[in-house]
């Protein structure tokens, strides 16, 4: 069987946080005219609480690296380029030189410049800083697949997504996948599981479910959904993250305020709804009292307007979270005054 | 070949229209109006602003329900339905804009682009609270070249059309985005080897008047209240085809004389053409020619377009002795107000103040220049652009269509000339239907330059892109006349917004078929 035959069989799917199926985008790529096309692997890890990748480095590079060049050779590639944040760079770099030798595949190591930020992980932006400019989303369509590095047909995958690759090359693939666990837990870390593990199976195999009051943030420590205790039986959506959080030991409005931060320091400022958006509901979210309607309305503009997926992740884990969270505690659990809860029960949906 | 064509809804009305087209060209080409600030025909898509946002329904990927798209970049596609001003583009458009105006300073009372502007027209026309978010540029610098042209960074919405109109368009590259996210701004980029040249093309193309050219309206103002000079104009003849656009007129109907009659209603009082001391400038250039090699080697430059020496005199100074020596046509028209017209009517050149108007921002730098002087003092005063004087005529509430025609004073020759704004100097030499053909289309052509028996091969260039190009062939012309603004003075910096492309070919065509005099 080929290649991408076995993919297919494996039902693999990317393991960058967006999930698209991998034996799809091969084939898009394959397919798409050109004899110049390129692969490359997202080592960038941006996403807060996210460390699968750097572990999967420093343990599998080897895998990593064939699974790339099982690539190359697949779609007959010209080169591959291992874009890897600059904190890896410097922890790993002899180990990728050293695997990438032993491969013998065209493969350049890249060493994502810090300035590039989260951001710089997109893919499309991720294109852009490799080609030297500034590290902001493109125009999509077109896609990578038929228009990326150099406007030439490309593959973009995930560090685990090429291990997969490897593992279901070889044989030896059995449906795991890699997760990180933070926050409020006992054991954090790293944890290689069944990909079809609910949230609630995760943490009670990794010995992590809380005795105490709880709720989790999924998928990403910036950009995944907040879910409570009564909603931990789907599986880990995104980049495989649980981040667990002590319902007792956080403000909100400093959680939220966090959060918003985060994203409005790491917005590229291409769009008005993200570089405006973002600076004017952390402004909102700093004061004392609260316009939950002007907030609402920012948060509904971002997912309808933002230029990339950044500004449509914004929404997330602040709706989410007083979807999830909020709404459903009684207003003594949450460090809220009961007038706020209300506003915040009218405004947000 | 044919095109394909494709069946779209617009706000429910079935539109058959090219594969391809963006469905804000659809929409605009079917009259339907889609608000926007970044679009601009003569660059990429940038669809930063979100401002152009249009339901298209049909379910996305994620949330099943109808999206929300930017117009400007999204291509139409066969059955697609598309919704301008539902409720949800409401919200989102006009939240956007109002954001948009938190990153703009609004300094409507001095603003030249007051009564254009597109900001307070969406304000108005969508009723956006413009004061839910205060301002936050408020200490971001105003970056100022020479007296000509400015960035005024508490009013940049940050589309980057300037950068564009700056890199895309002019190859100068002087004007960089600096820094990330939100303290992005646009700046002068911090390189040896790189300066600006004054063309304006950036402030052509800047959707609310961030980047400028220097207002010195309400110094004319100011003269033209005191009454203690005599105040000139210099009226470049290119002037009355632009400005129908801003005055709601079809090309030709606005005549010289009309707008002569504008000037003196503000209290000018005396209005010559600016092009009036071309034909004296053609003979001293075309004498230079011939006379040709002593201490040249190479071509003839022109030296009609304070853009293009200030390029010259900064990137290629070994070609500044070719330069032709004859002084640019407004200072040369200057001058023979100051010293022979004055002379002749026995006035006193310091009590004279002479503006000229055209569509340059350059100019406002060529006024200053040591060699525009004459017995020490300027032979312009002040160099105004055509928005400039929109301004004012819209300011005093001027209906130029209604005005009657009033004769353009004159020394030395016609009272109009009809340069139409590139190879102006060296009309009279060339096969002028030749020369009309394409003149101005941006890019470059050669033609066959007569003077007497005497042949030269003569290269004008639209837009100082071409004009780089053309310096590495300096064996190939004998003479080059480069206008800095792509389509030449008619799309120059200082020209109503919008000028694209389009407009520009638009105005020649205008020029052409329309004669100055009645």
């Amino acid at each position: 069987m080929d290649i991408l035959s076995k993919i297919k069989k494996a039902n693999l799917i990317g393991r960058g946080g967006a999930c698209y199926p991998v034996a799809d985008k091969w084939q898009m790529v394959k397919e798409a005219k050109g004899d110049e096309k390129y692969v490359v692997c997202n080592a960038s890890e941006g996403e807060p609480g996210v460390k699968k990748d750097g572990y999967i480095i420093e343990h599998f590079a080897e895998r990593v690296i064939d699974g790339m060049a099982i690539a190359i050779e697949f779609l007959g590639a010209k080169q591959g380029i291992f874009y890897v944040n600059h904190h890896y760079f410097k922890r790993h770099k002899k180990l990728l030189a050293t695997e990438v030798a032993k491969s013998g595949t065209a493969i350049e190591i890249f060493s994502k410049p810090v300035e590039a930020g989260y951001i710089g992980g997109e893919e499309t932006t991720a294109l852009n800083v490799i080609e030297g400019k500034r590290a902001e989303p493109r125009h999509r369509p077109p896609f990578p697949p038929t228009s990326g590095l150099w406007s030439r047909p490309t593959l973009v995958n995930n560090v685990e997504t090429f291990y997969d690759v490897s593992l279901v090359a070889a044989g030896e693939y059995q449906g795991e996948r890699f997760y990180t666990l933070s926050g409020d837990c006992l054991y954090e870390g790293v944890f290689k599981l069944p990909a079809d593990f609910s949230i609630e199976k995760i943490l009670k195999a990794t010995h992590n479910l809380p005795k105490f009051p709880f709720f989790v943030q999924v998928g990403g420590d910036g950009s995944g959904e907040v879910l409570n205790q009564k909603q931990l039986k789907k599986p880990v959506g995104g980049a495989g993250s649980i981040r667990v959080w002590s319902l007792e030991k956080y403000q909100p409005a400093r959680l939220l305020l966090n959060w918003i931060t985060f994203f409005q320091g790491e917005s590229c400022g291409q769009c008005t709804p993200c570089r405006e958006g973002t600076y004017r509901l952390k402004e909102i979210l700093s004061q004392e009292k609260v316009d939950w309607n002007t907030v609402a309305e920012l948060l509904d503009n971002l997912p309808d307007t933002a230029f990339c997926a950044l500004g449509c992740a914004v929404p997330t884990p602040i709706r989410s979270y007083i979807n999830n969270v909020l709404k459903v505690q009684p207003a003594g659990a949450v460090k809220l005054p009961e007038e706020t809860l209300r506003a915040i029960r009218e405004s947000i949906k | 070949m044919v095109k394909k064509t494709v069946k779209i809804k617009i706000n429910d009305q079935e539109i058959v229209c090219e594969e391809g087209k963006t469905i804000f060209e659809v929409a605009a080409a079917n009259g339907i109006e889609i608000p926007t600030l970044c679009e601009h025909p003569d660059f990429p898509h940038k669809a930063n602003c979100r401002v152009c946002a249009v339901e298209v329904k049909g379910p996305s990927a994620s949330s099943g329900r109808a999206k929300l798209v930017p117009a400007c970049s999204v291509p139409v596609r066969d059955g697609m339905e598309v919704i301008t001003a539902s409720d949800r583009v409401k919200r989102s458009r006009n939240l956007n804009l109002e954001m948009i105006f938190a990153e703009h300073v609004e300094k409507c009372a001095t603003c030249v682009w007051r009564l254009n502007c597109k900001l307070l027209a969406y304000a108005e026309k969508f009723k956006i609270p413009i004061n839910r978010f205060k301002d936050r540029k408020g200490d971001r610098p105003i970056y100022k070249f020479s007296n000509a042209v400015e960035i005024d960074g508490t009013q940049c919405i940050d589309c980057r059309n300037c950068i564009d109109a700056c890199s895309l368009g002019q190859n100068i590259n002087y004007l960089e985005l600096r820094g990330k996210g939100l303290d992005q701004e646009v700046a002068p980029v911090k390189k040896k080897g790189v300066e600006c040249i004054l063309c304006g093309q950036c402030a052509v193309h800047c959707p609310v008047s961030a980047a400028q050219e220097q207002a010195h309206w309400q110094e004319v103002e100011k003269a033209l209240k005191e009454k203690k000079k005599r105040v000139v104009a210099l009226l470049a003849p290119y002037v009355r085809i632009s400005l129908c656009e801003d005055f709601k007129m079809n090309y030709g109907e606005l005549k010289a004389e009309q707008l002569a009659a504008a000037l003196k209603f503000l209290g000018f009082s005396h209005v010559f053409d600016l092009g009036a001391s071309l034909p004296a400038l053609a003979a001293a250039q075309s004498r230079e020619l011939i006379k040709g090699e002593k201490g040249r080697r190479g071509p003839l430059l022109s030296s009609c377009c304070p853009a293009w020496v200030r390029y010259v005199e900064f990137y290629r100074p070994d070609l500044v002795k070719n330069l032709a020596t004859a002084k640019a046509p407004q200072v040369a028209s200057g001058e023979m107000i100051k010293a022979g017209w004055a002379e002749k009517n026995k006035f006193d050149p310091r009590d004279i103040l002479v503006v000229s108007i055209s569509p340059c921002t350059a100019k406002k730098f060529e006024t200053t220049r040591r060699e525009a002087k004459i017995k020490g003092r300027p032979a312009v005063d002040i160099a105004l652009t055509t928005r400039e004087i929109a301004w004012l005529f819209k300011k005093n509430n001027l209906d130029l269509a209604g005005l009657k025609a009033v004769s353009l004073d004159k020394f030395d020759g016609e009272a109009v000339t009809d340069y139409p704004g590139s190879g102006q100097i060296m009309l009279p030499f060339l096969d002028k239907k030749k020369y009309y053909e394409k003149f101005a289309e941006e890019g470059s052509e050669t033609f066959e330059l007569k003077i007497g028996k005497k042949k030269f091969r003569f290269c004008r260039v639209n837009g100082i892109r071409h004009a780089q190009e053309k310096l590495k062939e300096l064996d190939t012309f004998d003479y080059l006349e480069v206008l800095a603004c792509p389509g030449g003075c008619i799309g120059g910096g200082g020209e109503p917004i919008p000028t694209t492309r389009e407009l520009v070919c638009a105005r020649a065509a205008a020029m052409l078929k329309t004669k100055a005099k009645k």
